[in-house]
């Protein structure tokens, strides 16, 4: 009866139990889930869920399996590891991603970062018209349509959730701060001055 | 010039001669921004290079239509900050410039983030599908009252009226009207125009007719240039 064996405990935890759950409903889904929808899902309390999520975390993770867990746009969801990366991009594509031009990611930026935004509310910022690149990423699903300017104005854009998913932000706030990038005002006004100096009158 | 509003133009947005663009553009039926006048120079250089000789008319005309067209299509694209913008006095003018340049400049930068984000992310795969099903929301109906289903049941139940289908009878003329009135003629000459003396009627009124006729043609002879051109 006594048998080393018994060292190993096959008794589980409710935390355990709850992680099990979790890991269940987010090999099902698609697309990242968020804490209230498992919370709801697995009928526990978030802040259990929360702590369950850690336990998931860390036996689903680059250093344990093929299997990571990561919190992106505002959910929960697995991802290959790093490691199998070859061997998934033999077998899968990234469509989404695959091709965006300059023009392209500039767009995203202005719509991440001040969305939502109609299309010629872009096009101001950018110099440019800018309908062909909204409407090939709304083809991706990197923004959508996002309400109008007034009852009869023009379709607002915002991003998508898949963009939070792509670039993996947790959500918008992820992004680094708009000040942080870029040279301020007075930088690029001296310049500006400088090359009204150097212009012949 | 007839040469330059007549160039013919095959654009993203619109297929035609220069002058309809024209047209178009200013009863705003067709937005300039959609435009690309780049093409517009690029056909008509091309019409310049296949003419072989330099009208010189011609490039006058285009350039001030090109110029004006171009005007208008940078005034389309802020239409609320033109006013606003001519007001401001230079300093103000240079400011506000300096203020669209570093905005413009955040958005090259947030773009070269995100396009470094894509290269961290490049070798991370995951699962991606179609958005999970929405729960349908519950169709609520307001109390229905059954007297009043009852009742709009039986107005489905009647019969509807069978369709009419008089306007599909041939409708032909009395016999005796047409019998009458060969009789009568016969007895005033011996010989008459058949064509004359139906002109006006009806195809059905010709047929009954030709029929009496040809009844009452045992005492007289009756010629009819209708059947005589029938035959050949």
């Amino acid at each position: 009866m006594d048998s080393p064996l018994r060292l190993i405990t096959t008794e589980v935890t409710p935390a355990d139990e709850l992680a099990r759950t979790l890991e269940a409903l987010l090999v099902v889904a698609s697309q990242p889930l968020p804490l209230e929808e498992l919370a709801a899902a697995a009928e526990a309390d978030p802040a259990r869920v929360e702590e369950a999520l850690e336990l998931v975390a860390e036996r689903f993770s680059e250093e344990r399996g093929g299997i990571v867990l990561e919190h992106v746009a505002g959910g929960f969801a697995f991802r290959a590891s790093a490691a199998a990366s070859e061997a998934c991009a033999r077998l899968f594509e990234k469509p989404i991603e695959k091709g965006l031009s300059q023009a392209a990611l500039e767009t995203l930026a202005i719509v991440a970062y001040l969305g939502p935004l109609s299309r010629p509310e872009i096009a101001r910022i950018r110099g440019v018209n800018v309908d062909g690149v909204v409407a090939g990423l709304a083809e991706r699903g990197l923004v959508a349509e996002g309400g109008r300017e007034n009852e009869f104005g023009a379709i607002r854009y915002r991003t998508t959730p898949l963009f939070e998913r792509i670039f993996g932000l947790e959500s918008l706030a992820a992004l680094p701060r708009a000040d942080d990038l870029g040279a301020d005002v007075r930088e690029i006004r001296g310049r500006l001055e400088q090359v009204a100096e150097k212009r012949p009158a | 010039m007839p040469a330059v509003r007549e160039l013919e133009l095959d654009l993203d947005a619109f297929e035609g001669p220069f002058d309809l663009l024209l047209s178009l553009v200013l009863r705003e039926e067709l937005p300039l921004q959609e435009v690309d006048l780049a093409q517009i120079v690029l056909a008509f250089v091309e019409h310049l290079a296949d003419k072989g000789e330099l009208d010189l008319d011609a490039c006058g005309e285009f350039l001030i239509l090109i110029s004006s067209l171009l005007e208008l299509k940078a005034r389309a694209m802020f239409p609320e900050e033109e006013a606003e913008l001519a007001e401001l006095e230079p300093e103000e003018a240079a400011e506000e410039l300096a203020r669209r340049l570093a905005e413009y400049r955040r958005a090259k930068e947030a773009a070269h983030w995100l396009r470094d984000r894509l290269d961290e992310r490049r070798d991370l795969h995951f699962r991606l599908g179609p958005a999970p099903l929405a729960p349908q929301p519950e169709r609520k109906l307001a109390p229905q009252d059954p007297e009043k289903l009852l009742a709009a049941l039986r107005l489905l139940a009647v019969e509807p009226p069978s369709p009419s289908t008089a306007h599909m009878a041939l409708r032909f003329p009395p016999v005796s009207q047409f019998l009458d009135r060969w009789r009568s003629l016969l007895r005033r000459r011996s010989r008459f125009d058949f064509d004359q003396e139906v002109e006006g009627l009806s195809r059905v009124e010709v047929a009954v007719a030709s029929s009496r006729s040809s009844s009452c043609a045992s005492r007289t002879r009756w010629r009819s240039r209708r059947r005589r051109r029938s035959r050949r």
